[in-house]
C-alpha cells in the first residue's frame, strides 16, 4: 500500500472544481433544453449525444481524477467500453430487421 | 503495492515501461483504487446490456413508444412543465458530485471534520434522489404503468423503465450506506494514520452513479 510520505497526495485547486461543477450544470441545463425546446431530428440527437458526452468527459476526466492517472492505468480502465459499441452495432442491425419482419407480417 | 521507485517516464513511452515491467503495471495507484475502477468497469457492462436491450425493444416494436417528456411531466402551480422532476432529479446528484468531489479534496487535505461532513450531505442529497425516484415509481404505478404494459403505448416500456431506473435506484441507495459508513469512519478518525485514499475511493462509486445517471437521462428520458 501506499505510504503517505513518499508520494504527493492529490492536491488540485478547488477552484478547478468549483468549475467543472459549474460547467456541469450548465450542460445539465442545456440538455433539459434540448427536450423543453422540442427540437426533433438530426439537431435532438446531436445535441443530446454532444451534451452527454461532454458531461460524462468532464466527470470522469476531473472528478474521477482520471486525467491525473498514468496511461497505462487510464488504458486499462477506459478502452474496454468500446467493446460495447460492437454490441450496439450488432444489436441495432438485428432490431432493424426484427422491425422490419413485423410491419412486413403484422404490420 | 510496493512503489519504492517512482515512475518518471511519461507518454507514450511511459505506457510501454509500466507494462513491461515485469510487475505490477499500474503504478502510483493502490490495490483498493485498481479494484474500485476494476469493479466499476464490470458495472458499465451492467448498464451498458440494459441500455443496449432497451434500445433493441424500442427499435423492434411497431407500436408507438410513450413521449417521456410527457409521461414525466408535471403540473407544479398551475403549469405543466414538461420532464421536470426529472430535471430537478439530474440537478440534485450533480450536486451531490460537487460535495463529493469538495469531500475528496478536504480528505487529501487532512480537514477530517469537513471530509466527513461533506459526505453525509452527499448522502443527504442521494436520499434525496432516491425519495424523488419513490414518487415518480408510485406515480406511473398509479397510471397503470407495469412491466408487461401500460396505457400510453408500447408495453415494454414499463419493464425498460422500472428495470433500468430501478438498478440505478439500487446503486444510489448502496452509495449512500457506503458514504455514511465511510464518512463515521472518518469522522472518528479511522484513517489517520493510514491516508483519506478510502474518500477518493468511496467518491469513484458515487460519481460513477451520476455518470450512469448522464447516460439513462440521455437515452431513456430525452430520446
Amino acid at each position: 500500500m501506499q505510504n503517505n510520505t513518499d508520494t504527493q497526495p492529490q492536491q488540485h485547486p478547488i477552484s478547478l472544481y468549483f468549475k467543472v461543477w459549474g460547467l456541469l450544470f450548465v450542460l445539465s441545463s442545456f440538455s433539459y433544453l434540448v427536450d423543453y425546446m422540442q427540437y426533433q431530428g438530426l439537431l435532438r440527437w446531436t445535441l443530446i449525444l454532444v451534451f452527454m458526452f461532454l458531461k460524462a468527459g468532464l466527470i470522469v476526466a476531473v472528478f474521477m481524477h482520471m486525467v491525473w492517472e498514468r496511461i497505462a492505468f487510464t488504458l486499462a480502465i477506459l478502452s474496454p467500453p468500446l467493446c460495447i459499441l460492437v454490441l450496439i452495432a450488432l444489436m441495432a442491425s438485428e432490431a432493424s430487421y426484427t422491425n422490419l419482419n413485423r410491419l412486413i407480417f403484422f404490420g | 503495492m510496493d512503489n519504492t521507485t517512482q515512475p518518471t517516464t511519461r507518454g507514450m513511452t511511459g505506457l510501454i515501461e509500466d507494462w513491461v515491467s515485469d510487475k505490477d503495471a499500474f503504478k502510483n495507484v493502490s490495490w483498493g483504487k485498481t479494484m474500485m475502477w476494476i469493479f466499476l468497469l464490470s458495472d458499465t457492462f451492467i448498464f451498458s446490456c440494459f441500455l443496449v436491450g432497451y434500445m433493441s425493444v424500442r427499435m423492434t416494436t411497431d407500436v408507438p413508444w410513450p413521449n417521456a417528456s410527457e409521461v414525466f411531466a408535471l403540473t407544479i402551480a398551475g403549469e405543466h412543465i414538461p420532464l421536470i422532476l426529472i430535471a430537478i432529479m439530474t440537478f440534485v446528484l450533480i450536486t451531490s458530485s460537487g460535495t463529493m468531489a469538495m469531500a475528496v479534496n478536504c480528505g487529501y487535505r487532512r480537514q477530517r471534520k469537513q471530509a466527513a461532513v461533506l459526505m453525509l450531505v452527499t448522502a443527504v442529497f442521494g436520499v434525496c434522489f432516491v425519495g424523488m425516484q419513490a414518487f415518480e415509481w408510485t406515480k406511473l404505478i398509479e397510471e397503470g404503468v407495469r412491466p408487461w404494459g401500460n396505457p400510453m403505448g408500447a408495453p415494454q416500456f414499463g419493464a425498460a423503465f422500472f428495470m433500468i431506473t430501478g438498478f440505478h435506484g439500487f446503486h444510489v441507495s448502496i452509495g449512500v450506506i457506503y458514504l455514511t459508513v465511510v464518512a463515521l469512519k472518518v469522522l472518528r478518525g479511522d484513517y489517520e494514520e493510514r491516508g483519506y485514499e478510502i474518500v477518493e475511493i468511496t467518491g469513484l462509486y458515487w460519481h460513477f452513479v451520476d455518470l450512469v445517471w448522464v447516460f439513462i437521462f440521455a437515452f431513456f428520458y430525452l430520446w
